[in-house]
């Protein structure tokens, strides 16, 4: 046991080394900053820009739902009319012995009635498909975009927003696009009419009525501005509502064994109570507007009223004027309700919109190509193909450079292993080859061409990663092997299977290759999740894979099987092994071994053993282990 | 993905199930409808003072009769403002906090319900529940319950209003209820059901998006955005069919709702114009019969809409309550031997005949334990060794109960775990997991959750023998780094080093590490492996290894095969002895051509 006295300075490479790596991070976190957010940076109006744009689509069936609205009001306000005739025309008529007008007036009643009916249900079906297809375009949009942004910004942004963006943030535009509609045509409708009549019936009074509205935009003004203040915070609380919790969830194993619960209730109520506060502020935005708008309304036709008497009184103005036009004075108003109540959703949605929008306008960090360059087919004897790293340097965002400037040239099938202390880099240099993320400085090339101009179809055919991290979804054994080629026949599934050892245990469960796995498979155990990972790059069969510690919970039988399968199904592959178990590097073709992000040691296996560096060191304790 | 409910329930008997958190909010809710209630008769008389005024003071030039007609428009428009507010006021932060407090509710009981419940349930699911099932009951209960009753109210006062003004006539405008009746009750039970399938499909939708973002490097690193973008949106177009097929629902009942009413309407219309010519009816009868009824007609219309919200409420409801039913999980009454005073120092931890099966494994296939027995001795460390799948992680759940096992069991210092409460059990055994599961939080916070009362000095003492010292203290903030969702800053040994802190910081008497080192290097494993030697000489401790350098920390070494111990020695001496064992531990390595030490 001699390597455990050699006591070995920190394992991990300090990474704030030089001065002007860390003016470099904080220039980073400053970019960063945006993520972290809950409301992504927007231009101005972005979410009504956004709303048009989702509407636009669906003008024609728009316009048809107003007509619809259009006709069924017209239908139900002709019903009064009818009544006025029938007692005015229809009575005497029918004492006259003329039962012509009180027929006619039942077949139009029945008509409108129809018409009424028919029009309610085409509108509700119509308006009800209009804006499931507007819901289901934002959602499209969004899961577009998801798919688009890179793994680094998804780190950072957390899948709990992104829940809460397509789920809760879109049911919020739910309210405005199933009844909006109806609400603003009604209120424009309604409106307009009185408006009209009352200017035809004394134009006076009319445009002094109208001479209130400022005062009503105003209020609409404040509303706006002071509920969007509200919703914007609920929406934010709901997102946060729904990280804590999702990260909960997907802890719950963690959280139950150091007992967490109460510490989480407590952490919980925080923002709980954030969105409860949130909540209540945007009804109560809404009850001072009522409470105002109604007091304006009121006061105006009271003062309207006086000031009419006076004009009776001074004989301005006729009674029998006043008495028609003072009831539709009081109607001209009835809608402020109905208004603060669309302007209430609207402004719910716009704050969620105003969050989605801000998603969709990321750019995202891994961007395709502008002009792609096509893959040739390989050059070498094999399927492989050749991956250089030429003076590409790394850092996260978030962080100091993590791998200062590296060159590394791959030959095509070539097996090389890359080993190295915790923290040196490794899955970073197997990220920036799988173009996860795209190198600050140098470039990336798989057969000659630069990973930035190749297309993703083309790049992934051909490129392929087992991340360290197994991450299996929720559905059946089949559905995840897979992944690795979609539309594969059971048949080459179960091959893929067999070939790194995984088919019997798949048998052996309830419903065999339809088993569902559960979330992150945890129905199979952590070596049987590695095995499942792997099955997929079987499918896949790409010219370059990379497995970072993609057997690093199998048992050693395990292990070897899959090692096996790559020297046979996989055979003339290039392939990046990051390993820590040396069994795995010892078979390969070349080592690397890694500390603090560069490359200290490079050649083939026995070579570097014999030299007697840092690998060779690993190398004589892994075999003390064994004896 | 939601075991659907064996009992459907009526929307109505669903929606009462709220009581108990509505109760806090009765004297509110009670307010708010004597204020709509009054607010809207404050409304209709003010046309009434209008006509008055018209007819009366106006008319007859009367100025001071002209400016108390104001005054009284004034206070009436006055007293609408404020009631209308009222009503909205009085329930604006109760209900609120009604949901915030069902929300608690759900939270608290989430992570309390037995583990299996999880196993069960996808997240998605659950989240859904939290937010949009919650934001339905809560908007339900601000609108469309009061005027339920509101409407209702008005409703039937204005058909007994029309009946003793014309009991013929109020017939006729009563005939249209039975059948409205009839479907509003069939469309309550359909409705319901859509609502409950498109709540349902919302929540697969949360679990499917959340899979795409966590599992975004699988779905990149294969290249199949694509095929996830269809997935999603396969997934949101059934919501969008769900949603259609309640649109086709309530079209029915708004449409029917609206044509009805009004056919009767008109049937009265014209059997009272013929009795008004015929000399049965005055036409001021008439006219006033036909206002009221005129007036009943958006009540009656807004039913549909009304009810619908109603059952979405209602289903809402059911899908929280499937959450609420689940019982929490439960202690048994503690025995007077597992009362005694907390001891320190290390115990024994002694699996005696332990079997387990999971809920939902093959009928007739053998349990995946099937009787382990094992001593691990005070202070002392047993390494568990055995094939992928073997049962290791399930027997390390075991120990800290987030299963019971089916058989058997497992005594802490004599004492059967299962007769101890859970709050102590977990508090003397702490536990690394295979997978590292970080919070989103700093890294003081994710190794300070270890223990209760833990200061900086217990943190850096533990990152010191996870060897994490110094690349925390490296980090650009410290330990006051955050780590990201799921320590994804973070790299997997780094991660790994966390979790291992976290699980010795607080020095616990027993110690479950299950395949903790795996994704360390050797060098660094030497390392942990020294450091811990101090941690574990106190510390009863059961280790879960793959690799022989992680055995070696171990004094004996346990071999787990087809459920049970099959073998119990040193590393060396099972290596030498057990074919088996040797074989999972590896040969000896390959390049001097293997096996020769064997
Ligand atoms: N998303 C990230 N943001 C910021 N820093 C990161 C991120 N991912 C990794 N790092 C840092 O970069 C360094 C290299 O990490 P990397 O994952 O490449 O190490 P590794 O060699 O794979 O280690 P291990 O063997 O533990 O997996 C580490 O110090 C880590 O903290
Ligand atoms: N939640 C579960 N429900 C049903 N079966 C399960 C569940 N978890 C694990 N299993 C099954 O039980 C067996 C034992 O799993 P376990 O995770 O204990 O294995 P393990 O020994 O830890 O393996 P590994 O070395 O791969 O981590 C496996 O065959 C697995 O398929
Ligand atoms: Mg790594
Ligand atoms: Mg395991």
């Amino acid at each position: 046991m001699t390597s455990r006295t050699t006591t070995g300075q920190a394992t991990d490479r300090p990474r704030r080394a030089a001065p002007e790596q860390a003016a470099a991070s904080t220039l980073a976190d400053d970019q960063e900053a945006p993520f972290d957010q809950d409301r992504l940076p927007t231009p101005p109006g972005s979410s009504r820009a956004l709303l048009a744009s989702l509407l636009r689509p669906h003008s024609r069936r728009l316009w048809a739902s107003a007509l619809l609205v259009l006709l069924q009001q017209g239908a139900v306000q002709s019903g009064p009319l009818l009544v006025v005739v029938a007692i005015d025309t229809a009575v005497p008529a029918l004492r006259g012995g003329d039962p012509v007008p009180l027929l006619s007036v039942a077949v139009a009643y029945l008509l409108t009635a129809v018409l009424a009916g028919g029009a309610q249900y085409a509108f509700v079906r119509q308006s009800g498909r209009v804006s499931q297809d507007v819901l289901l375009g934002l959602r499209t949009r969004i899961f577009r975009q998801l798919q688009d942004l890179s793994v680094d910004f998804h780190d950072r942004y957390t899948s709990g927003r992104v829940i809460s963006r397509s789920t809760a943030d879109v049911e919020n535009l739910r309210g405005l696009v199933h009844n909006g509609l109806q609400d603003l045509v009604e209120i424009a409708l309604s409106t307009l009419y009185i408006s009209a009549v009352l200017l035809y019936l004394d134009w006076q009074l009319g445009v002094a009525a109208l001479a209130s509205t400022p005062v009503l935009v105003r209020l609409v003004r404040s509303l706006q501005r002071r509920s969007m203040r509200a919703y914007r915070r609920k929406s934010t609380a709901t997102a946060s509502v729904v990280v804590k919790l999702a990260e909960t969830l997907n802890g719950i194993r963690t959280v139950r064994a150091f007992r967490r619960e109460r510490a989480n209730d407590a952490a919980f109520d925080v923002v709980n109570r954030r969105h409860e506060l949130a909540s209540g502020d945007a009804s109560l935005e809404m009850t001072r507007y009522i409470v105002f708008s109604r007091l304006v309304a009121d006061t105006a036709v009271a003062v309207l009223m006086l000031w009419s008497a006076y004009r009776v009184a001074t004989g301005m103005l006729e009674l029998g004027v006043l008495a028609g036009a003072v009831l539709y004075l009081r109607r001209l108003y009835d809608p402020i309700d109905r208004l603060g109540m669309l302007l209430n959703s609207y402004q719910a949605a716009a704050a969620s919109l105003e969050k989605i929008a801000g998603l969709l306008l990321q750019r995202p960090g891994v961007p395709p190509p502008a002009t792609p360059v096509e893959l040739p087919v390989p050059r070498g004897p094999g399927p492989g193909r050749a991956l250089v790293v030429e003076a590409a340097s790394f850092a996260y965002r978030t962080g100091g450079e993590v791998l200062p400037r590296t060159d590394l040239a791959l030959r095509p099938g070539s097996t090389v292993a890359v080993v190295g202390a915790t923290g040196a880099g490794k899955s970073t240099l197997a990220k920036l080859l799988a173009r996860f993320h795209d190198p600050t400085t140098g470039r990336v090339l798989l057969d000659g061409i630069d990973l930035r101009d190749l297309t993703d179809a083309d790049l992934r055919r051909a490129v392929v990663i087992v991340a360290q991290e197994p991450f299996l979804f929720s559905g059946t054994v089949s559905d995840n092997i897979e992944i690795g080629r979609p539309g594969a026949t059971r048949e080459q599934v179960v091959r893929a299977a067999e070939a790194v050892g995984a088919h019997a245990f798949i048998t052996a469960l309830p419903d065999g290759y339809d088993t569902d796995l559960r979330a992150r498979g945890g129905r199979i155990s952590a070596g049987q999740r590695q095995l499942v990972s792997f099955a997929r790059v079987l499918l896949a069969d790409p010219a370059v894979l990379i497995l970072d510690e993609a057997t690093g919970s199998l048992d050693l039988p395990g292990e070897r099987a899959v090692q096996y399968a790559m020297r046979t199904a996989l055979h003339g592959r290039t392939a990046v092994v990051i390993a820590h178990r040396l069994s795995t590097a010892e078979t390969a073709d070349r080592v690397l071994v890694m500390a603090d992000g560069r490359i200290v040691e490079d050649g083939a296996p026995a070579d570097l053993v014999a030299a007697g560096g840092r690998f060779a060191d690993m190398y004589r304790a892994w075999n003390e282990s064994l004896r | 993905m939601t075991p659907t409910p064996a009992l459907r329930r009526s929307a109505a008997r669903t929606l009462l199930r709220l009581w108990p958190l509505i109760r806090p909010v009765r004297v509110h809710m009670i307010t708010a409808v004597c204020a709509a209630v009054f607010a809207t008769g404050a409304s209709l008389t003010i046309p009434l003072v209008l006509k008055w005024m018209v007819d009366g003071p106006v008319s007859t030039g009367d100025l001071a009769g002209v400016w108390a007609g104001g005054a009284v428009l004034l206070l009436m428009g006055g007293a609408e403002a404020v009631l209308a507010g009222l009503r909205r006021w009085v329930l604006a932060r109760p209900l609120a906090r009604v949901e915030a407090s069902f929300r608690a509710l759900l939270h608290a009981r989430l992570q309390r319900v037995p583990m299996a419940f999880h196993d069960r349930w996808s997240s998605g699911q659950l989240l859904s529940r939290v937010t949009s099932d919650l934001n339905q009951i809560r908007m339900f209960l601000s609108f469309p319950l009061m005027y339920l009753v509101v409407n209702g109210t008005t409703i039937l006062g204005g058909y007994a209003i029309l009946l003793a003004q014309r009991w013929t006539l109020g017939m006729v405008l009563l005939a249209p209820v039975v059948p409205l009746l009839v479907l509003c009750a069939v469309f309550e039970s359909r409705y319901l059901v859509a609502s409950l399938r498109a709540q349902d499909q919302s929540g697969d939708l949360a679990t499917a998006v959340e899979e795409s973002v966590l599992g975004i490097r699988i779905i990149k690193g294969f290249g199949r955005q694509r095929h996830q973008i269809d997935t999603l949106v396969g997934l949101a177009g059934r919501i969008r069919d769900t949603e259609l097929d309640k649109a086709r629902q309530l079209a029915v009942v708004r449409a029917a709702s609206a044509l009805l009413p009004e056919l009767a309407l008109g049937a009265a219309l014209v059997i009272g114009v013929a009795q008004v010519a015929g000399g049965d009816l005055s036409a001021g009868t008439l006219v006033a019969f036909l206002t009221t009824a005129l007036a009943l007609r958006w009540p009656v219309e807004s039913i549909g809409s009304l009810l619908a919200m109603g059952n979405e409420a209602a289903a809402a409801t059911q899908r929280c309550f499937e959450v609420l039913d689940e019982p929490e999980e439960g202690e048994r009454e503690p025995k007077p031997t597992a009362v005694t005073t907390t001891r320190t120092g290390p115990g024994e931890l002694v699996f005696e005949g332990v079997e387990f099966r999971y809920p939902d494994a093959l009928a007739g296939s053998p349990p995946v334990l099937r009787g382990v027995d094992l001593r691990v001795r005070a202070g002392e460390t047993v390494a568990v060794v055995g094939a992928t799948g073997c049962g290791k992680t399930t027997l390390t759940a075991l120990v800290t109960r987030m299963h019971d096992p089916t058989g058997g069991r497992i005594l802490l210092d004599g004492v059967d775990i299962t007769d101890m409460p859970r709050e102590r059990l977990r508090t003397e055994v702490a536990v690394a997991f295979e997978e590292a599961t970080l919070f989103a939080t700093t890294v003081a916070d994710n190794v300070l959750l270890g223990g209760d009362g833990l200061g900086e000095a217990d943190m850096w003492s533990a990152l010191e023998v996870a060897q994490a010292a110094a690349f925390v203290a490296a980090l650009p903030q410290g330990a006051r780094t955050e780590v990201g969702e799921r320590g994804s800053r973070l790299s997997g040994g780094q991660r790994q080093r966390l979790a291992l802190s976290r699980a010795i910081i607080a020095r616990p008497r027993y110690l479950v590490l299950d395949d903790f080192l795996s994704a360390l290097d050797i060098r660094t494993e030497v390392l942990v492996e020294a450091a811990l030697h101090d941690v574990l000489a106190d510390t009863t401790a059961l280790v879960i290894a793959h690799r022989p350098s992680t055995v070696l920390l171990a004094d004996r070494v346990a071999l787990l095969s087809g459920g049970r111990i099959a073998a119990v020695g040193t590393h060396r001496q099972l290596l030498r002895e057990n074919t088996e064992y040797a074989d999972l531990m590896g040969s000896g390595p390959q390049l001097r051509g293997g096996g020769d030490d064997r």
